[in-house]
Order: structure tokens, then C-alpha cells, then sequence
């Protein structure tokens, strides 16, 4: 392996006899050999395959705009490939008034690779919902591009646009022109967080409640928590609009908002009986009536009996036949917390701890807020250093957090009760 | 030359959404009635006006470019009123009304390298981290990973050959931003961290690196007069947590970060209650640019879980019903010592019954 990372580094600093090499009146080197990017054996191994590659794309983007921190990006991804390691560090790059929202990478190679010194990230966030009018999309590549390289991933894993790869000096003019044109940067760090919600009502007949509102209004309130991250560690919040729950709420946040109704599913008995015309009685039985995690369906007399008292609102028999059946009247959201990933306790999933919430006026809302402010309080009181919220109710213990943020116990919070005396009551 | 600032910031959040969204999807919002699949590509969502709005999804290499990104404005101009949205897990999303424009829209989507699919019962795209390209912590480069198996599974994109959806995601390191999947490519690393005593003390805060260990393997030492810390490597659970905190508690290792892959994640409600994934393949060389070895372990789980799902089974339910002896049995993978729990809570995964499968 030494031997190959030596002869990279020989090729790039010592141009074999029959190179040609243009350069600008500064000695910058714009292309060598009829190419303005040095060469990357190991990544155009990427460009083979039927999938769309993130190599070409980069190589494409490098070729026509020449922007040498691409070149030196790619030095540097090729030397990590050829490796096995990573070489970027973290640094201190911000905005005015603000404490967060750009990722600041700095090449540990840089005598290497010293087009790439400067990597340095803006989280972005994005329309809840991830929709976008081509006229923003276009804006937003521009601004860009005429600030930084031109490479964007849509999106992070949190949610956000990333925009990858600006200079510090170049960061703050960037971020007015962004911000001008409606883009505010995301959460980074010990804070809240940019967020996510599904496709919502825009598209989706499931959503329970408005996702793209309840997430614009909810972070809205955060903001300035966003921009100046306090506290013990990240909080996230994610909005589905069902149980299908299609943004992984209850495994990537920590306080999960997913969509539920009170009321019975809305069975229209002219489509049931047309999908059974189309699918067959036994696909009714296989792939419906026995798939039922509570058996809260069956047949009687050949039609379809739902015991709404037992449905636990999983979503199954409706997504299977969703011209049929439909989510019920009363519409509201459950929310869990607590849903973390790995480090350090181990992953966990967000657990119930309001079963119905109403969140359609604007009032309900602002109540979630509120009730969302407190939560966070709590947890700045209680937690510790790099805790996420739902490792701090499991050490306080979930009565506590109840009484001290006013919530009521109830049974939908447990799958069953304890099965230890270990408490105290009143004595 | 300075720039001189003449804006003045307004936090504005997350950007306005109802400038993003297509006049029929604000006529019919929160007023659709029911949806169709009508291929791996094409779904239609009827509101209740009788509007019909077909979407049509492709994949993309989530790392794009901003020429990409035009094409894809191109697209959506030409065949979707200028509009289009962006899933989870990295797909675009054309909504139209006009059913005309579809079939023009897939032939100039494919014809650009964008693979249609990703509805339905298959394989969606891969939820990936950053790796190499970005991030400061990384044993891999997500991003390749997920074009070398993606290249794999490009087929069962586009077609329905699975019992239901199949999420996949791949990680850089043990702190999985790529989240739980149905089939989950993670980084695991073998041999506690190499720790830097000459600059460790300038670079960490002591007590945060102590503290952020979940078995309290950190303690300090004294090194050559100087303050630093030291690994109990007895007790490490090689983590990397200590990493994130601390750089000079290197974890990252071209031959001991290896792959591990896990199975069973799923978030969603439907039928059974959201499970976490388990530990099914460890070792696995972390082998760029390819990485054929994780390639073939993912190929032969999808393998086996195609052949035996039942319609609607998620990977998890499947595996439920099969038990994980036949999981082992059908993908051929190797049971190991090290797949048992030993950390909290591990007794919830022990078979307490007298149940077995001989």
C-alpha cells in the first residue's frame, strides 16, 4: 500500500516528459494532458455499472467549471481510496449570529492535496416534504455555484440540502445571497436540529394531519435554538403523517409526531367488494384479514367486519387496499420519544407518550409548541453531557419526566406493566 | 476584495413550502381520495375533485451535481410544470396531471442514466452517509458502497420481485447515521483505538473523552510528563464513541474498520410493531472501489428472502416466521459466538422457552 501512495504522489508532483500542461498567469494549472482533473483509476472503477455514478457526476461538473477545489476533492477521495482512510478534520466556521449550520472541513493532507484545504459544508433546510418549484431549485445552484463547487447532496440524513464545499472567506456572501432568496441554514452540534415530514397532504390521502405546517410552524418556533445550539446534545424532530411513518420518525427522532385517528376506518363497501371481484376472496384472507396484528377483522357472510375497538391503527389492511379503505374522521397525531440511534446506549425506538393530540388550528398547534418548549426545558434541567433526551427519561425514569412536565400517565405508554416491585408509594 | 455586508439576516427556518407545491396538488391538498401503483415507476393519487396526478420516481446518486440538478429542473419544466420533489431515500419525484407526459418522461429520464423505479414491493435506494468525501470521522466511503450494490440490485428497482419494500442504508462508522434497515451495511470496527499521547491533551477536553465511553474503559494517565488517557482494552467494546470526542483516539484502521451487516430494521407500523436490525455478518472486508464482498452477502440475504417472503412480509416478519436457525440455514451465513447480546438489556434477545427448531 505505501508503495501505491507513493507513486500517486510522485505522478502528481513530477510530470512525466510527454505531459502537457496549461496553466493561468498565476501558475495554476488548468489542464494537464487535455484534462483539467488529475487522474483517479480507483474512483472510475465507480463509473462502471448501470446505477447512476457520483463520479462521473463530480468528474462532469470539474471538467466544465474548473473549480480547483473539485480537483483537490478528488485527489483527496482518490488518495482515501487508495488508503482506506478518511482525511478531513473539523474546524470553526459560522455565519454572523449564528453557532451552527456549517460543517467546517479542513484536509489533514493538505501539503498533498492543497487544492482541497477547504471543504467546509452549509446545511440548508430545505421546503418540508422536500418539494421544490424549478425556479427555487435553479436559484439555489447558482447562488451556489458561484460561491462554492457546485456539489450539493440531496439530502442528509437529518434533512437537510448539502451544500459541500466553500471556502471561509467565501461563507458569508454566500449565506446572504442564500438567505435573500429564502434559505436558511440548518442545525448542527448540541441543538435542535433541521427537520423532516413525509410527502404529507400534498400527495398522500393517509396523512392524518398536515405535515408540511406542523413541521414549517414547529421549527419556526426553534429557530433561533437551531442557529445557536445549548444544549446537552442534537434533538430531532420528524413528522409522518401516518403510521407507515415513511420518514422513520420513531427510529431517528426524538420527538416523533406520526399521524393516527380515533374513529373507524372509512370503509366504502362498493370498492371492497369490486377488490375482492379483482383479487380473489383467498388474497382477501392471506393477505388482509390474517396479516391483522390484532385479528380485528373478519368475514361475515362473505363481507368484511372490521372491530374498529381493536384496531391498533397499524395501516396494513388500508395500504393494501387503499381505494377501499381509508383512515377514519377524527384525525390527530400520537407522539413518541426517545428514538436514537447507536451511540452509546445502544439504539432505541421513540416509545408512546400521547396517544392523540389534536394539531389542525393554529391554537392546537401553538399548544404543541408550548408543550414541546417544555419538554426541552425538562431535559436542559436533567440531562447530562451527550445525552439524548430518550437516555434521560430512562435514567430519571418516565414518572418523573411525567410530573415534571405535567403529562398524565396512561397505558398506551407500555406494552405491559412492570414486572418488579421495585417502587415506592406514598407512605 | 472584502465583501461588505449591506443583508441583513432573517431567520426564516425551513423555506416556504406552497410557492413548491404544483397548482393541482394545492387544489386537491389534503382532499385525496385513494392511490394507485401502476408500475414500479408510476403511482396515481385521485382526489376527490376526480383530478388524477401521476408521479413518476427515479433514482439518483444523491451526491449531485449542480449540472444534475438543472437536468433534473429540465425535466420537471418540460413534464411537470416546473415541479418536483426529492423521498427519504434519495429519489426524485415528478407529479404530473398531464398522463401524456409520462412515457416521454421515463424515456428521457432512462435515457439520461436515471434508473425508473423504486415503488412498490422492491428494493428502494440506499439511505447512505457521507464517508471519505465529507465527513471527519469515517472507516469507508458510504457513497461507493452504495453505487457498487445499487449497480447490483439495479434491477429490483424496477421491478416487482420482492415479497414487499426493502430499505437498505450503509454507514461509515458505528454511530449508523445511515439508520436501521432492512438490511443495514455498517462499518465495525475491530482493535480498540490508537491513542496519540504527544498532541492528546491539546486536542481533547480530558473529562468529555472519559465520559462519552458506554463502559467506562478511558481513564487518565501521564505519558512522557504529559496529560493524556488510557483504554482499558479489556473492557473497550470498540465503539469509536471516544473518536467522535476525542481525534486523537484514532479508531479508523485500513484492515481492522471492517464491514458488519445487519437485518430486520423496519420503522414502519404496518402489521408488526417497528424492530430494531441484528448482527448476521461480521468481518466483512471493507474493499473499495467495489466492494464485492459486502455486495455478495447482500445479494444472497435479498436471495433468500425473496424466495421465501411471503406477499407483504417485511424482512423482519419473514424472518420472524422462519426463525433466524433457517435465516442462517437459507443465506448461508456463518452463526458466530460474538451474534449473542453482551451488552444491556441482552437477556431480552435469549430464547426464554423451551422452543426450538431441530
Amino acid at each position: 500500500m505505501d508503495n501505491i501512495q507513493e507513486s500517486v504522489v510522485a505522478s502528481r508532483e513530477v510530470p512525466a516528459e510527454s505531459e502537457t500542461i496549461e496553466a493561468d498567469v498565476n501558475g495554476q494549472v488548468i489542464k494537464k494532458n487535455g484534462k483539467f482533473l488529475n487522474e483517479t483509476p480507483m474512483l472510475d472503477e465507480l463509473e462502471n455499472g448501470p446505477w447512476p455514478s457520483f463520479v462521473t457526476g463530480l468528474k462532469e461538473m470539474a471538467e466544465r467549471n474548473k473549480k480547483p477545489m473539485l480537483r483537490g476533492v478528488m485527489d483527496q477521495l482518490e488518495y482515501s481510496y487508495q488508503t482506506k482512510s478518511g482525511y478531513w478534520k473539523g474546524g470553526l466556521v459560522t455565519v454572523k449570529g449564528y453557532g451552527a449550520g456549517i460543517i467546517t472541513r479542513y484536509s489533514m493532507i493538505k501539503d498533498k492535496v492543497p487544492e482541497a484545504l477547504e471543504f467546509h459544508t452549509f446545511r440548508v433546510q430545505p421546503a418540508p416534504g422536500f418539494h421544490y418549484n424549478t425556479k427555487m431549485l435553479r436559484g439555489l445552484c447558482d447562488i451556489w455555484e458561484k460561491h462554492g463547487s457546485g456539489l450539493i447532496a440531496l439530502h442528509g440524513q437529518s434533512g437537510d440540502i448539502m451544500l459541500q464545499g466553500i471556502t471561509a472567506e467565501k461563507a458569508q456572501e454566500c449565506f446572504d445571497e442564500l438567505n435573500e432568496a429564502g434559505w436558511d441554514l440548518g442545525g448542527a452540534g448540541a441543538g435542535i436540529r433541521t427537520s423532516m415530514s413525509c410527502v404529507g397532504p400534498a400527495r398522500c390521502e393517509q396523512a392524518c394531519y398536515d405535515t408540511l405546517q406542523v413541521h414549517k410552524k414547529v421549527l419556526d418556533a426553534f429557530v433561533g435554538a437551531i442557529h445557536r445550539p445549548e444544549r446537552n446534545y442534537k434533538l430531532k424532530f420528524k413528522f409522518s403523517g401516518c403510521s407507515n411513518d415513511c420518514v422513520n420518525a420513531i427510529m431517528r427522532s426524538d420527538i416523533a409526531v406520526i399521524g393516527t385517528w380515533k374513529d373507524d376506518i372509512q370503509v366504502d363497501k362498493e370498492e371492497v367488494k369490486a377488490w375482492i371481484e379483482k383479487k380473489g376472496m383467498d388474497n382477501l384472507v392471506n393477505n388482509v384479514i390474517t396479516r391483522c396484528p390484532t385479528n380485528a377483522i373478519s368475514l361475515e357472510d362473505g363481507e368484511m367486519v372490521i372491530d374498529n375497538r381493536n384496531c391498533v391503527r397499524c395501516m396494513h389492511c388500508i395500504n393494501v387496499m387503499p381505494k377501499a379503505l381509508s383512515p377514519g374522521k377524527e384525525r390527530g397525531v400520537s407522539v413518541l420519544m426517545g428514538g436514537k440511534n447507536t451511540l452509546k446506549v445502544g439504539t432505541m425506538l421513540g416509545s408512546m407518550i400521547i396517544p392523540f393530540y389534536k394539531v389542525d388550528t393554529d391554537e392546537e398547534i401553538e399548544n404543541f409548541i408550548e408543550l414541546a418548549e417544555e419538554i426541552v426545558e425538562w431535559w436542559d434541567d436533567n440531562g447530562l453531557d451527550h445525552e439524548r433526551i430518550g437516555e434521560t427519561i430512562e435514567r430519571c425514569g418516565m414518572k418523573q419526566f411525567l410530573e415534571d412536565v405535567g403529562l398524565e400517565a396512561n397505558i398506551d405508554m407500555i406494552s405491559a406493566p412492570r414486572d418488579n416491585p421495585y417502587y415506592k408509594t406514598e407512605y | 476584495m472584502t465583501y461588505e455586508r449591506t443583508w441583513q439576516t432573517i431567520e426564516s427556518g425551513p423555506h416556504e413550502y406552497k410557492e413548491a407545491l404544483h397548482p393541482v396538488v394545492l387544489k386537491n391538498y389534503g382532499k385525496w381520495k385513494y392511490h394507485e401503483m401502476l408500475n414500479p415507476g408510476v403511482m396515481v393519487h385521485v382526489g376527490e375533485s376526480g383530478d388524477e396526478l401521476f408521479t413518476v420516481r427515479a433514482g439518483t446518486p444523491r451526491q449531485d451535481s449542480v449540472d444534475l440538478l438543472r437536468r433534473l429542473c429540465d425535466l420537471a419544466d418540460k413534464y411537470a410544470d416546473g415541479y418536483l420533489r426529492f423521498t427519504v431515500r434519495n429519489n426524485v419525484e415528478f407529479m404530473t396531471p398531464h398522463k401524456e407526459n409520462i412515457e416521454p418522461l421515463i424515456k428521457d429520464l432512462e435515457e439520461q442514466g436515471f434508473p425508473v423505479g423504486g415503488i412498490g414491493p422492491l428494493v428502494t435506494s440506499i439511505a447512505h452517509t457521507q464517508g471519505w468525501l465529507h465527513c471527519d470521522i469515517p472507516a469507508t466511503d458510504a457513497s461507493g458502497v452504495a453505487k457498487s450494490v445499487m449497480d447490483s440490485l439495479y434491477n429490483d428497482f424496477k421491478e416487482w420481485k420482492m415479497p414487499n419494500k426493502v430499505r437498505l442504508s450503509t454507514s461509515c462508522c458505528s454511530i449508523n447515521c445511515g439508520g436501521q434497515a432492512d438490511i443495514a451495511i455498517v462499518i465495525k470496527h475491530t482493535r480498540p483505538p490508537r491513542i496519540n499521547h504527544d498532541i492528546l491533551s491539546t486536542v481533547c477536553e480530558l473529562p468529555k473523552a472519559v465520559a462519552r465511553c458506554p463502559v467506562a474503559a478511558i481513564r487518565p494517565t501521564t505519558v512522557n510528563d504529559k496529560k493524556s488517557l488510557m483504554v482499558d482494552e479489556e473492557k473497550c467494546i470498540v465503539c469509536g464513541a471516544c473518536f467522535g470526542a476525542c481525534p486523537a483516539m484514532e479508531i479508523n484502521h485500513p484492515e481492522y474498520s471492517k464491514f458488519a451487516v445487519w437485518v430486520g430494521g423496519k420503522n414502519s407500523n404496518a402489521r408488526s410493531k417497528p424492530s430494531k436490525m441484528s448482527l448476521v455478518a461480521d468481518e466483512v472486508p471493507n474493499n473499495p472501489p467495489r466492494w464485492e464482498e459486502v455486495n455478495d452477502i447482500v445479494g444472497r440475504i435479498l436471495k433468500a428472502y425473496q424466495v421465501g417472503g411471503k406477499p407483504w412480509e417485511r424482512m423482519n416478519e419473514w424472518i420472524g416466521r422462519i426463525g433466524w436457525k433457517r435465516f442462517f440455514e437459507e443465506t448461508e451465513l456463518e452463526f458466530k459466538i460474538d451474534m449473542i447480546d453482551s451488552y444491556r438489556h441482552a437477556r431480552a434477545s435469549f430464547n426464554q422457552s423451551a422452543h426450538v427448531r431441530f
